[in-house]
């Protein structure tokens, strides 16, 4: 099997499958137990906090943990809106962001929240000009994605963060980091980061597992009332085992993050020349290899449906994202490409490889080879 | 000792005679088998009917009703209570119990039916209604009698055991599988096929499916949306085998060879001759497709003939042929099978869908163009061979 589909999910390392195995069979006391069980489960939850702040150059008592990038997601965007709606209830975000701050940022809409939605440039970059004359005095969050789930490119954050923060100083900074957490550096301070969300099933840990960093001193308000745990922002028991395995899940993507995209660089290299040296009529969406992140290859065949490309691909056991939706009735384009400017024909035949560290070259190179036979072959039947 | 219990009654069936017994193991087959996940059930034959108690005693009428409903050759479901002392007094207070638990204090009027099939029970059928109906109107302010128009039938039958019961619902009826012969059913994972198998299902027909499964141009998800259709029918008929044939080659061929806008026409075609061959080989004796007059660009009068000719004697049933969608859709929703064919993996090509199709094929000229078609049958008859067969049930 060839599994070019990290961005989707990955693998979870055995490492880190075995610490969860063992904490939930062996150290699966309630953190917030008063015996010394639980003490010992809430070492591992403060074990887990060092480690996951250390890595974005934030302070334990910064980390919250989550169920994933969703929540982390909808928690930034929907309490900053409960925390702070009397400052003001305008918004910003980019039409290329995920479902996740897409839509609650739609619901805010309907309750009477104003949002300016930013659009991007071919690339898909968002203009640092049309962020800065978006800001308002009413302005209380600006939520931008680091690394885009679809494309790959990687927006500079730390530009705007300064720019938000030298308009309205007082503007909440949220970041989407999921795809980019423990593959490229972050900084919280430097990017000027109030919040930040990531998810653990993307680097390797488990699912149902992620993380929001929220700077001190917010007023951002809980998702989740319950039993008070998480100083009052996040009800529910606190999950030590899959926090454990989080934060050994990101340590080793931390220790290894240059080593591992220099890795993943070389894949996608090897792929995306491979491709353009025998297929034509190809097109990368995003940017270069340079620029783009190592870890996710977006590319358009034309002539050829992006669904019929990914089923004749399964059948040689590679499996890949398809960046469109096969129904021609619907005509329903990834959103991203859309506002990169794609139309609906321009964006059929776009599939998403992404990589990860277990990934190689040689099945980039079986990839190209495999891609040399379907796509021809799909186009010659394609009318 | 009083025990809660689901009685079957069953139709049609008891009128066949000479298979009477098999059809009637068949049905307790396909009851044991649909209530397989719901816990330990006996099935305890009686005349006309078959009552499903539980080996732990505890009756969810709410989950097991719902999978004994769908079962071709039963009538009617009655949520019921069984004694096995007859004794007058306990029927008596039986009743009063069953009647209690469901109207416990809503005003409503009732009647008693008795019927003894042990004749020589000391009271009468007349006698033991009589005596029940006072027994409960004592008790129960609630209640009033009304011989002619009464809200609910209280129903006391004498049998091997005795049995109290009050509510009687309607199932689908029909006969159970097998009873009229075997059929091959053409499944698409849309609206119409699936309907179309179920009504010849409930006429008895041992119905097989077979799906034509186009990788890369179809998914595993659009298969395994078939197959959950195949699974969803077995509820009806206790079993159903479906035949997946791979037909990616003989479309590509077909896309090669045929004017594009003729095209469904000879892949139907093709369809149905692969559909003849397996019931040769299954022993059926007719297909079953979901046309609908009308309904597409190949299922006019002209479109139906050209792929009819496909198939030699065999009977080609379409119990749908003069169904409005609506009607169809209804019906889909009904047997439990709309909200599995509407899930969004259908065929994902629009090659094989030409913009302008062909409404008023010529049979003779496709016929002609046919004949042409030197690699076809070596194609078919790969793709047959190729075919695998899925049991659900």
């Amino acid at each position: 099997m060839i599994y070019f589909d990290n961005a989707a999910t990955t693998q979870t390392s055995p490492a880190v499958a075995e610490k969860l195995a063992d904490m939930l069979c062996n150290e699966f006391a309630n953190p917030a137990s008063v015996s010394k069980l639980g003490l010992l489960a809430e070492k591992e939850i403060r074990k887990s906090a060092d480690c996951l702040s250390r890595g974005i150059h934030a302070k334990p008592e910064e980390i919250y943990f989550t169920s994933g990038g969703t929540e982390g997601d909808n928690w930034a965007v929907f309490g900053t809106a409960a925390g702070y709606h009397r400052r003001g209830k305008h918004l910003i975000t980019t039409q290329t962001e995920h479902p996740a701050v897409k839509n609650p940022m739609k619901a805010l809409e309907e309750q009477g929240y104003e949002v300016t939605w930013l659009g991007v440039d071919e690339k898909g970059y968002v203009d640092v000009e049309e962020l800065k004359n978006a800001i308002r005095p009413d302005t209380i969050l600006v939520s931008i994605i680091l690394v885009n789930n679809e494309t790959g490119i990687i927006q500079d954050v730390q530009k705007l963060g300064s720019i938000i923060k030298e308009k309205n100083s007082a503007i909440l900074f949220h970041v989407d980091a999921v795809q980019a957490f423990g593959k490229y550096p972050i900084d919280v301070q430097k990017m000027k980061i109030d919040m930040l969300t990531m998810s653990g099933h993307k680097i390797h840990g488990p699912k149902g597992t992620g993380m929001l960093y929220m700077k001190n001193g917010l007023h951002v308000k809980p998702l989740l009332l319950g039993g008070g745990q998480q100083k009052g922002q996040r009800a529910g028991t606190e999950n030590a085992p899959g926090a454990a395995a989080l934060a050994m899940a990101a340590e080793a993507c931390f220790q290894d993050m240059d080593k591992n995209a220099a890795h993943v660089l070389q894949i996608k290299k090897a792929l995306q020349e491979g491709i353009f040296s025998s297929i034509e009529d190809v097109r990368v969406n995003g940017d270069s290899l340079e620029k783009a992140s190592p870890y996710v290859l977006n590319m358009t065949f034309a002539g050829v449906r992006s669904e019929v490309l990914l089923h004749a691909l399964e059948q040689e056991d590679i499996y890949v994202s398809a960046g469109s939706a096969c129904d021609s009735k619907k005509k329903t384009g990834s959103a991203e490409l859309t506002a990169m400017g794609y139309s609906f024909e321009e964006i059929e035949g776009t599939i998403r490889f992404s990589f990860s560290r277990y990934n190689t070259v040689e099945e980039a190179e079986l990839c190209v080879e495999k891609l040399k036979k379907i796509v021809p072959f799909l186009r010659k039947y394609n009318r | 000792m009083e025990e809660k219990v689901l009685i079957a009654k069953y139709g049609e069936v008891a009128m066949r005679g000479n298979n009477f017994a098999m059809f009637i193991s068949q049905l307790v087959a396909t009851i044991r088998k649909n209530l397989r996940e719901e816990g330990e059930f006996y099935v305890v034959k009686e005349q006309g009917r078959l009552v499903i108690e539980s080996r732990g005693g505890e009756m969810d009428y709410d989950r097991l009703i719902p999978k004994v409903e769908p079962i071709f050759g039963l009538v009617g479901l009655c949520p019921g209570v069984k004694t096995i002392d007859q004794s007058i007094e306990t029927l008596c207070q039986v009743s009063l119990h069953h009647m209690q638990e469901l109207f416990p204090t809503e005003k409503i009027s009732f009647k008693v039916v008795a019927k003894r099939a042990n004749k020589k029970y000391p009271l009468t059928s007349q006698e033991v209604a009589t005596e029940v109906g006072g027994y409960l109107l004592e008790r129960m302010p609630n209640l009033s009698v009304d011989v002619h128009h009464p809200d609910i039938i209280l129903r006391v039958e004498l049998r091997n055991d005795a049995y109290v019961y009050s509510k009687v619902i309607p199932t689908f009826g029909g006969l159970p599988m097998g009873s009229s012969g075997k059929a091959i059913s053409l499944l698409s994972g849309g609206i119409d096929s699936p309907v179309a198998t179920w009504m010849m299902a409930k006429r008895g027909v041992a119905v097989e499916g077979v799906y034509f499964h186009s990788p890369p141009y179809t998914s595993e998800w659009a298969k395994q949306k078939v197959e959950d259709l195949a699974e969803r029918l077995s509820c009806f008929t206790g079993e159903f085998r479906l035949h997946v044939v791979p037909f990616t080659e003989v479309q590509l061929y077909l896309l090669d060879h045929v004017p594009h806008d003729k095209l469904t026409i000879f892949l139907k075609r093709a369809m149905m001759r692969t559909a003849q061959k397996i019931a040769e080989r299954e022993k059926a004796l007719a297909l079953i497709t979901g046309d609908s007059v009308g309904q597409v660009s190949s299922q006019t009068l002209q479109g139906l003939h050209a792929i009819n000719a496909a198939v030699g004697g065999i009977p080609v049933l379409r119990p749908l042929a003069g169904m409005d969608k609506q009607e169809i859709v209804d019906m889909a929703r009904k047997i439990g099978t709309f909200d599995i064919s509407i899930r969004p993996y259908e065929d994902c090509c629009t090659i094989f869908v030409a913009k302008h199709p062909e409404t008023r094929p010529k049979t003779s000229v496709i016929e002609r163009i046919e004949s042409r078609l030197t690699e076809l049958d070596a194609l078919l008859e790969k793709a047959l061979e190729e075919a695998e067969c899925i049991v659900k049930g």
